[in-house]
């Protein structure tokens, strides 16, 4: 019963990562780059939510929602400023100006909302959901994140799978160039992308922080680590591999601690992905490119 | 006032002058062949027409609006497509998803309709769905609409291309050595086909080819270049006789 506790809490943080994981892997997918920033969008989505439900009292959903558009139009101006005028540049330029703005983010929030640790209150006000006759019970923010998580995902595959909009995401993704030529806007494509990532951070972040109360400048930096992990362990460019790579690296977490030891667990994490791309370097459900020689 | 009219267009990579003075003037309904040894600057003139080079100097003109030196999703807009020379469609998705992306600018409906899954998106999604299926098949592959676009065969991922490309309901469609790599038959395939696009569309084509007899055969005008200048011009004959492309291409006495 307890194991099935551990579990379920392991899933529910394994969705957060999950969330995050898939700005990863959908920038890494159209824009070819690592946003190393986006753990700290979360960061700013975390405050943006204390500052109006927990400091102001606004309704929670109101809250959430003003996050996502704080985190969109930062995602969309991080993108027009420190991306985009290196389009054609070397990939090792654009990785180290992504890693420049994230701890432009972090400093920045250290200045404005200084750096003592805010304690967060919790979006979500629903009681605990006991299970097996009381033996177990699940916090509602387990439930809720787990839920919520699934249904942004199917959204988020639907759109990009069943629309026009997705289609020409698609098209980018495989060859910008042709896209290009197809009518398809790139700069307007690879900003939507950052937009959808980033307001997908502002959600996780209101989610993590509901179960793990403790804001700092620096909170989105190991989550954000987490979830690149996470994406490059389910196979980075992959929405479904972004999903699974999140929950099952929740799940390893969580048992990892529970069973094995707190201090060791992140070391497990990364010697399971250090495995998993031993095996299959391309991620769980990576997409095998063949280099023409 | 020709559809297509180019002046004096001109691109130098460094110090390498890769097409100058390049002259054009495309009418509707015709085909249009461009020809030159390799590295004579065919594609590279393909490229400032589509807008995947600035040119340096020079005007392209499309129905009358200046397109020179615009973006390549500008010129798509305005009217112009293209194939490749190496087939670039996206090898991943269906083949019906393939040409759907070609409608992308003629085909529209908002975000919130796609998220919300409305009346609006469910009618231009089966518009879109419609119009691929007649081009599909057209070229007779409607029947392989759900395959991945990898999974065809060569001459049919190079019809595909055409589809794509014609999807987007171009003025001009450019066709970038459309017979290459292609056996007889499928060449042979490829000749009928690029006419019953010409006369079903009633669109303009101009195609780069090294296969001559295919040129020959199909082009009601050629122009030839080599080293990123036009020698020739004319209907396939008098190209054909000229000196300066059989030397062009057979190697002569430069006098």
């Amino acid at each position: 019963m307890q194991f099935l506790g551990y579990l379920i809490s392991g899933i529910s943080l394994g969705s957060v990562y999950a969330l995050i994981a898939l700005g990863y892997t959908m920038v890494y997918g159209i824009a070819k780059m690592l946003n190393f920033a986006h753990g700290d969008v979360i960061m700013v989505g975390g405050y943006m939510v204390y500052f109006t439900f927990c400091s102001r009292g606004w309704h929670p959903l109101l809250a959430v929602l003003f996050a996502m558009a704080v985190c969109t139009l930062l995602g969309i101006t991080i993108e027009r400023v420190a991306y985009r005028p290196l389009r054609s540049a070397p990939s090792l330029a654009v990785l180290i100006t992504a890693i420049g703005v994230s701890f432009l983010l972090q400093n920045s929030a250290m200045l404005l909302w200084k750096s003592d640790p805010k304690s967060f209150t919790s979006i979500i006000s629903m009681d605990p959901i006991s299970i097996a006759g009381g033996q177990l019970s699940i916090p509602a923010e387990t439930i809720v994140t787990i839920v919520v998580s699934v249904i942004i995902m199917i959204v988020l595959l639907w759109f990009v799978n069943k629309t026009r909009i997705g289609h020409a995401m698609k098209a980018v993704s495989e060859d910008r160039g042709a896209a290009q030529l197809m009518g398809i806007n790139v700069n307007g494509i690879i900003s939507l992308t950052f937009a959808i990532g980033s307001s997908l951070a502002a959600v996780a972040g209101a989610l993590l922080l509901s179960s793990y109360p403790t804001l700092v400048p620096t909170t989105g930096a190991m989550p954000g680590i987490k979830a690149f992990v996470a994406a490059v362990f389910g196979g980075i460019g992959s929405i479904p591999g972004a999903f699974l790579g999140g929950v099952l690296l929740g799940v390893i977490e969580n048992l990892s601690k529970a069973y094995i030891s707190t201090q060791l667990s992140d070391a497990i994490v990364f010697l399971v992905l250090i495995i998993v791309l031993l095996v299959k370097p391309t991620g769980l459900l990576g997409k095998k490119i063949a280099v023409k020689v | 006032m020709a559809l297509l009219e180019v002046t004096n267009l001109g691109i130098s990579f460094g110090g390498l002058q890769a097409v100058s003075g390049f002259r054009l003037s495309v009418e509707s309904g015709h085909l249009y062949g461009l020809i030159g040894p390799n590295g004579a600057g065919k594609t590279t003139a393909f490229n400032m027409l589509t807008g995947m080079y600035v040119p340096d100097e020079g005007n392209i003109t499309l129905d009358g609006v200046d397109i020179t030196g615009k973006t390549p999703e500008f010129i798509s807009k305005a009217g112009i497509a293209r194939t490749f020379q190496n087939i670039r469609l996206f090898k991943r998705m269906s083949v019906l998803d393939n040409v759907k992306v070609g409608m992308h600018n003629k085909v529209t409906y908002g975000m919130w309709h796609g998220i919300f899954r409305d009346g609006v998106f469910r009618s231009r999604e089966k518009e879109m769905d419609q119009k691929a299926m007649e081009l599909l098949d057209v070229f007779g592959i409607a029947d392989k609409a759900d395959y991945v676009a990898s999974q065809l065969p060569y001459g049919e991922q190079r019809k595909l291309e055409i589809c794509r490309a014609l999807a987007s309901e171009p003025k001009l469609l450019l066709l970038d050595e459309p017979a290459a790599g292609m056996n007889p038959n499928e060449t042979l395939e490829l000749r009928e086909t690029v006419r019953k696009v010409r006369d079903d569309f009633g669109i303009a084509i101009l195609l780069i080819e090294h296969d001559m007899k295919f040129v020959m055969g199909i082009c009601e005008e050629i122009t030839v270049l080599e080293y990123g200048k036009i020698i020739a011009h004319g209907d396939p004959e008098t190209v054909s006789n000229d000196p300066r492309v059989i030397a062009a291409y057979l190697g002569g006495d430069d006098d």
